[in-house]
């Protein structure tokens, strides 16, 4: 190799190089560090001694792909909580969308002898038997969001309040446009074929009925911005007037909102659902179809990382006159508009 | 079957006889060894240039996993209950590839396995199927499925053959299709299988052994006779290789390419059957990019994606090369997007690898 050969060689590899450690770095989306509320979060515990220090406890925790913001949020605020505590070890399994793959990890979990399984399985239905095979094992499991099919799966269950999201969304719409016998609502769905979904079609169905109204106009997307996009597109071809909309995801709402945009529409409002942060400062500022969304909670696996913990020491709530930790705990799912908006801003995932 | 076989098909012209290939070897048989001579060094070399050769560095990927898995999470990778985990995620995935490891030797592709998978999941978990098995017997959700699988194939089939449209379409098309009857049939719903007995003979280990492993052994074992043993196979090779001078030969090409993928639709069924008994549950999204699974597993296996060679081997490798890779990524804690990076690089380097080897032996 000749001298000149070697330098346009190395010129290159070195210009490769750095643009690869360039392209590395702009792989990075994570946010300004926010740790405002974190340390609120703790303080809130102190009224008993269930925060301090005990014997180790080793959770083992899988939750489906993170590729959708309310997911993310799951699986951030579970490990935030985890590494709140110093007794604490957590073991990540970061499933896919694949339930071939996710009763895997729970079978390695089993494999490795954890201490306790904190479960957001891709299909509640699918993970039953290695939920079950796990607390044979002794492993206290718990479950959160999305149901098993069997109660002897799980030692305990935190769920959100998916019907009581229907419920909310259909009554803040009642409220708003309930004096109208005639008012046009459409609904988005998310992914038909999960039970969370079928359960807020038919909250929101059921509080609807109350005020005399009904879903004129349905659609299911699929959790994803470019799902809601295409949903909402052909919603509103199909909807030529619309009084109110429900859209039952916040992150599949950005592509809503787009759809929306798109068509120059702005004769209803629009109720978005889960509460993202963004939809949430869309509320406060007031400018554009969006009045309202309904929570639902994105720190669900993180109270069952505190729960798995109390359970595997032996501990219970200490709010609750019981000696266990519930059997069930289910979260509410409020609505959030322009008037206490604030009061949830900080709770909020970003999408 | 084998007098059957016309004369022409082994000096099949167009068809250079490859070394790599422990089937064309045989093909070409009496005149191979007599040049080569019976010296156990000409054995030896024939051993390392045939099977053992081509999946070397299959072998060599997995040991280094393997040794990866060892050196990080040491006693609780190797242990035997781990390496049962480790094979019932394989034998799922493993299946699939098998019958697409034929189509793909005979120059098509079924991108429909996925689908056809879900579906059959579905089909062989209605309320009909199932209180019909809990009247009658327990095979009959394993018809169902396979039947599924067969039907699904057979369609894929004819419309690839006889239809003459190209397969990347028809198989796209059945993706699609199956996966909206299967959405359509079950209401999106999640269907809950409630047949004991049909549980308790899948879900039961034989040896130690999960019965699902065992099903994957068996697919194998009777997947690689077929495959290199018996007229079948070799007309799978002649087929893919050079449909025109397989046709001269006298083989019926479109007849076989409509079995190249029933049989592929079948095994999409026994992978249903399985997933049902793992999963105890059908749902229409069961087997969501399977067929990317299973393409990415033949072709590291050292199958040729153009056609005319092919491993069975090499595809139950390369199924359990990727369910160990996510096996060790779970015990160290690594996301899933860092797998999939891997998984790519895995499928490069191993094609890659094998390219030279081949190569090297084809100079030797």
């Amino acid at each position: 190799m000749s001298a000149h050969l070697r330098r346009r060689w190395m010129l290159t590899t070195g210009a490769l190089a750095a643009s690869a450690v360039l392209l590395a770095g702009c792989t990075s989306n994570t946010p300004e560090p926010q740790d405002e509320e974190d340390g609120g979060d703790t303080a809130q515990g102190a009224t008993s001694n269930n925060d301090e220090t005990g014997e180790t406890v080793t959770i083992g925790f899988s939750a489906p792909a993170a590729d959708h913001g309310w997911m993310g949020a799951i699986t951030r605020a579970a490990l935030d909580e985890a590494a709140k505590y110093d007794d604490v070890e957590l073991v990540v399994a970061e499933a896919t969308n694949d339930v071939n793959l996710q009763i895997s990890q729970v079978e390695t979990f089993i494999n490795d002898g954890v201490d306790a399984i904190v479960l957001l399985p891709f299909d509640g239905a699918a993970l039953t038997e290695v939920a079950t095979e796990a607390m044979e094992a002794g492993i206290a499991v718990v479950n959160v969001d999305r149901e098993f099919a069997s109660p002897f799966a799980a030692r305990t269950t935190v769920l959100g309040d998916n019907y009581g999201m229907g419920v909310s969304a259909g009554t803040y719409i009642c409220e708003q446009v309930g004096d109208n016998p005639d008012a046009v609502v459409a609904e988005i769905a998310g992914i038909d074929s999960l039970p969370l979904t079928q359960d807020r079609s038919q909250g929101f169905a059921d509080a609807l009925a109350d005020c005399g109204l009904d879903v004129d106009n349905r659609v299911a997307a699929d959790f994803t911005v470019q799902g809601g996009q295409s949903a909402a597109a052909n919603l509103l071809q199909a909807a030529p007037q619309i009084d109110a909309l429900w859209n039952h995801d916040d992150d599949q709402g950005v592509g809503v909102l787009a759809a929306i945009d798109e068509a120059g529409r702005d004769e209803f409002l629009m109720v978005g659902g889960a509460g993202s942060a963004n939809v949430m400062r869309a509320i406060q500022a007031d400018d554009s179809v969006l009045k309202a969304t309904v929570i639902y909670p994105s720190t669900q696996a993180a109270d069952g990382i505190r729960l798995a913990r109390l359970i595997v020491q032996g501990k219970a709530l200490s709010d609750l006159v019981e000696v266990e930790v519930p059997r069930t705990v289910q979260l509410y799912a409020p609505v959030v508009t322009k008037e206490n908006v604030e009061e949830y801003l900080p709770t909020a995932f970003e999408s | 079957m084998s007098e059957q076989t016309p004369p022409g098909l082994a000096t099949a012209g167009s068809i250079p006889p490859d070394p790599d290939d422990p089937v064309r070897m045989q093909r070409t048989g009496p005149t191979a060894t007599a040049s080569h001579g019976p010296s156990p060094s000409g054995a030896w070399r024939r051993l390392v240039a045939g099977g053992a050769g081509r999946n070397l560095g299959l072998v060599v990927a997995l040991l280094l996993i393997c040794a990866v898995g060892v050196a990080t999470a040491g006693e609780r990778f190797a242990s035997v209950d781990n390496l049962m985990t480790i094979l019932r995620l394989a034998a799922i995935y493993g299946v699939l590839a098998i019958g697409m490891t034929f189509v793909i030797t005979g120059g098509g592709i079924d991108l429909s396995v996925g689908s056809v998978l879900g579906l059959s999941t579905v089909w062989a978990s209605t309320l009909a199927t199932q209180t019909m098995a809990r009247e009658t017997h327990w095979a009959v959700i394993v018809f169902t499925a396979l039947a599924v699988g067969v039907v699904a194939g057979l369609v894929n089939g004819v419309l690839i053959a006889y239809g003459k449209v190209v397969a990347f379409i028809a198989t796209l098309a059945m993706l699609v299709a199956a996966r909206g009857l299967a959405e359509v049939i079950a209401n999106r719903r999640t269907q809950i299988v409630d047949v004991p007995a049909f549980l308790d003979v899948f879900r039961a280990d034989v040896l130690g052994v999960s019965v699902l492993v065992w099903i994957f052994v068996v697919v194998a074992v009777a997947a690689w006779v077929v495959f290199n043993r018996t007229t079948f196979g070799r007309r799978t090779l002649a087929v893919g290789g050079n449909p025109e001078a397989a046709r001269l030969a006298g083989i019926d090409v479109r007849r076989h390419t409509m079995w190249l993928y029933a049989l592929s639709g079948l095994t999409a069924g026994i992978a249903g059957v399985m997933m049902l008994a793992r999963t105890t549950a059908g749902s229409s999204t069961n087997g969501q990019l399977y067929e990317l699974e299973a393409i990415a597993i033949v072709v590291i296996g050292g199958t040729l994606l153009a056609g005319g060679r092919g491993t069975i081997v090499g595809t139950v490798i390369g199924a359990v090369i990727f369910a160990t890779l996510a096996n060790v990524f779970t015990q160290n804690n690594l996301s899933i997007s860092a797998q999939s990076v891997a998984k790519g690089a895995i499928i490069v380097v191993a094609v890659l690898l094998q390219q030279r080897f081949a190569a090297r032996h084809r100079s030797t």
